[in-house]
């Protein structure tokens, strides 16, 4: 049991607040920190990796500190987001070089590079790679020494979906097994494939913390905004406007579109489609207008 | 305190860049120059003092020390890559100390050596020119490797920071400004050196004691210094 506990910590560069006293545990399992672009994911990833110090508060793993305390790097595995990685080395070379600064030799190598099957790739040079092959080399340069806590700073940031597939399954692995696996990602549906637990960070602050699906049902249960063009519009709103999933429609006459406001997500998305069947109305286009992901967060902050 | 593997990946790093290249060019300079002037002014004290204080005392010795000092932990901090040692169970001051001595190893191949034998080319090493110019050099090798992998750990532009230090202050500005030359590591390794030349041959500003204890001072508090500043090190690029 591997946990790491940051307690009211803050962090600023200069006037700018990249961390805004956060709380959170992260324990065994698969933990997904969201955020979009900029929120101080990245801060907060470093902080946990004893790479910045906390301006406030205290970041520890199972009560040790981590800042300034290299003996922590027994335990936590990182795999940085930037691509940097001593790239005149072949791959094995690289891998081979991490085990032994953990005082581990080549035989703990091979077994890091077969688990993230890159055997077949190991003996050319880093600066050849894909940028996916270059991932699993940083996977593998992490997990060397087995550690009980693995730190992923936007894994799967351009990576090809298989790629991604298999990272994901490796990194289910890895939690399944009881280690304390968090990765960072400013994507929903990556963090919602794989992590049971995820971690809402917005503008520096810690916004919502829980189960997948209360981050889902807190995500869909807001108002949802739809831009809808139809052969007959107002035939249509008058159908839509009646049922209870639906709190406002506005005829946009500029955009020759109606702008629908669905309370109730599930719902909607089903009636739309059966309404304007039962009235013979053709749907030309139904696109939702605040589908951002930065709407998502601020509705997620505000409430 | 000292890591083979970090110190392997130093000497990789070191080597295997393009900047490496002066490495090598200012050595073979160096012995062409040595072996023009044997040709042309035949064998002379004199002019063997003036090519080996002038130009691989004043001008190669520090350059190659800036490229291995700097080097050796620059463009590691530069492109990131640094997060691989930090994130391991080794000492911060232990990274620091092992790229120290692969710096000093490197400075001192690549400057006493060729200063060795530019010196045998271009008197036969009489009066001990030859040898007292290279104990200067290794000297000073450990001294600029120090003070330049510091300067490597704190600032992104360490190489400019480094060649104005090797070329206006110790070469320029020494040599205008006479006070300018006790704070030079050119003089002090200089200090040694004119122990060890004959008589006359080789003069320094500065006394030996005051030199020795310079050279130590600089070289122990420049490698603290440097493990101090990765402890706390801000990784680039961020926020």
């Amino acid at each position: 049991m591997t946990t790491i506990e940051i307690d009211h910590t803050s962090r600023w560069f200069g006037n700018v607040v990249a961390v805004n006293d956060v709380s959170m545990t992260v324990g065994p399992g698969v933990t997904g920190l969201l955020g979009p672009n900029g929120a101080g994911k990245s801060t907060l990833i470093n902080m946990m990796a004893g790479f910045l110090a906390p301006s406030t508060g205290t970041v520890t793993l199972d009560g040790r500190p981590i800042w300034r305390n290299e003996a922590v790097y027994r335990d936590i595995g990182i795999v940085p987001e930037r691509e940097a990685m001593y790239d005149f080395l072949t791959g094995r070379e690289f891998v081979v070089a991490n085990a032994e600064l953990q005082g581990l030799g080549g035989a703990e190598a091979q077994r890091a590079l077969a688990t993230v099957e890159m055997e077949y790739a190991q003996d050319r040079r880093i600066s050849t790679y894909s940028k996916g092959m270059r991932q699993r080399v940083k996977m593998a340069s992490a997990l060397v020494h087995e550690p009980s806590v693995l730190l992923l700073d936007e894994p799967f940031n351009g990576m090809d979906p298989r790629q991604r597939m298999q990272l994901m399954e490796l990194l289910r692995r890895m939690g399944a097994e009881g280690r304390t696996v968090l990765f960072s990602s400013h994507i929903l549906e990556e963090v919602e494939q794989l992590a049971s637990h995820i971690e809402v960070i917005v503008a520096g602050r810690h916004a919502a913390s829980g189960d997948f699906r209360k981050i889902r049902r807190l995500m869909t249960d807001r108002p949802h905004r739809y831009l809808v063009r139809s052969s007959d519009d107002r035939a249509l709103a008058a159908a839509l406007i009646a049922d209870p999933s639906t709190a406002g429609i506005e005829v946009d006459r500029g955009e020759q579109a109606l702008l629908i406001q669905a309370v109730d997500f599930g719902r909607f998305t089903e009636l739309l489609p059966k309404v304007a069947r039962e009235h013979g109305i053709r749907l030309l286009t139904v696109s939702p207008s605040d589908e951002s992901l930065e709407s998502v967060f601020s509705y997620l902050v505000a409430a | 305190m000292y890591d083979p593997t970090v110190a392997r990946l130093t000497y990789r790093a070191l080597l295997g860049r393009r900047r490496a290249a002066i490495l090598f060019v200012l050595p073979v300079l160096l012995v062409v120059i040595a072996v023009a002037v044997r040709t042309f002014a035949g064998s002379d004290d004199q002019v063997a003092s003036d090519v080996l204080s002038g130009f691989a005392i004043a001008t190669m010795v520090p350059l190659i020390g800036v490229i291995a000092g700097t080097g050796a932990i620059g463009p590691e901090i530069d492109d990131g890559s640094i997060v691989y040692l930090l994130s391991k169970p080794v000492k911060r001051p232990t990274i620091i100390f092992t790229k120290l001595i692969v710096a000093i190893a490197v400075t001192m191949v690549f400057s006493a050596l060729p200063t060795l034998i530019a010196g045998l080319i271009l008197n036969g090493n009489g009066q001990q020119i030859a040898v007292a110019y290279t104990i200067a050099a290794l000297v000073a090798s450990i001294a600029y490797s120090a003070l330049f992998l510091l300067l490597g750990t704190v600032s992104r532009h360490a190489v400019v920071f480094g060649l104005v230090y090797a070329l206006v202050w110790e070469a320029l500005f020494g040599s205008l400004v006479p006070g300018a030359r006790t704070l030079s590591v050119q003089q002090w390794s200089l200090a040694v050196a004119e122990k060890v030349g004959g008589s006359g041959a080789i003069t320094s500003d500065v006394g030996l004691t005051t030199a020795t204890v310079l050279l130590a001072a600089v070289t122990v508090v420049a490698t603290w210094y440097a493990g101090q500043k990765l402890r706390t090190l801000k990784l680039a690029g961020e926020e």
